[in-house]
């Protein structure tokens, strides 16, 4: 994991040199989604031989359903104090 | 848009792929997905290296400006924590990555089905994409209620794309730059806090 971390970081410091190269924001861009769809799909094809996820697949959506409201209830809670406290009297 | 449903359609052929049994097994047997997902940090990481943009609207950005991801960060962070406390079968470390994906449904999803488990992966794909749905159904109600910063932090990584026309048409203009900014350093927090809080 700390792998991870550790390609991403060289991955901005190279980043950083080529960011005058044309075009290769979007080439990235591109790159990234492909990656992404192609770890989309495995991630199904392990859900999908796991016959204990697949069944309990409706429990799953209820806590990523629990969390959500949750986390953004906590965001919201939060952001109208910081909101009323440091935003709003400037206007 | 397009994308996302895209995203969603890989990830259904997957499972539909998985469950009948209609792939080759060398998909599950090797660490394939691994290497692609090394790959994807490294793009990921040249990206966002690469972005002139994201680097002047972080430069340009006052001091103030930073407490609303900041915002985001401990709101989610705080919520989750709670709303774990009523669900057995999930931790406060699981919670804590599921919540730090802050609707980078994707990225997040990926990493940690990766990281911890696929069961986990799916939770936080699912979790994700209704952080997304629900900050476009409810903006409204949030501007008028929560304050401006309400429909921004909802939004989380979102606010500077999908999300943004929704809320910039419910908080005005001048909060927009403010959605942007927050949506920019959550999209960069996403896989360094994943990552973190799954390790540490």
């Amino acid at each position: 994991m700390v792998t991870v971390i550790s390609i991403m970081t060289a991955g901005i410091v190279i980043g950083l040199f080529v960011r005058n190269m044309n075009g290769f924001l979007k080439i990235m861009d591109r790159l990234i989604i492909l990656a992404i769809f192609l770890l989309l799909f495995f991630l199904g094809v392990a859900v999908g031989v796991n016959e204990m996820i697949i069944q309990n697949l409706g429990s799953y959506g209820l806590i990523a359903l629990l969390l959500t409201l949750g986390g953004v209830a906590g965001s919201v809670v939060l952001a109208l104090l910081v909101y009323r406290g440091f935003f709003k009297r400037e206007r | 848009m397009k994308n996302s449903l895209l995203i969603v359609g890989f990830f259904i052929a997957g499972i539909l792929g998985g469950y009948y049994s209609l792939l080759p097994s060398i998909i599950l047997e090797t660490d394939i997905s691994l290497y692609v997902l090394y790959a994807l940090m490294f793009f990921v990481g040249i990206a966002i290296g690469a972005n002139r943009k994201t680097w002047s609207v972080i430069r340009k950005a006052r001091i103030r400006i930073f407490l609303v991801p900041l915002t985001v960060v401990l709101g989610t962070f705080a919520g989750v924590v709670i709303t774990s406390f009523f669900i057995n079968s999930i931790s406060v470390r699981e919670s804590l990555a599921v919540g730090a994906g802050f609707g980078y449904y994707s990225l997040s999803s990926v990493l940690i089905g990766q990281l911890r488990c696929e069961a986990l992966g799916v939770i936080a794909l699912v979790s994700n994409i209704t952080r997304e749905i629900i900050t476009l159904l409810v903006t409204p109600f949030l501007a008028q209620y929560f304050g401006k910063l309400a429909p921004i932090a909802s939004g989380g990584a979102t606010s500077m794309d999908v999300t943004l026309p929704v809320i910039t048409r419910y908080v005005g203009s001048e909060y927009a730059i403010i959605a942007v900014f927050s949506g920019i350093v959550l999209t960069i927090l996403v896989p360094f806090l994943v990552t973190f809080i799954l390790t540490v």
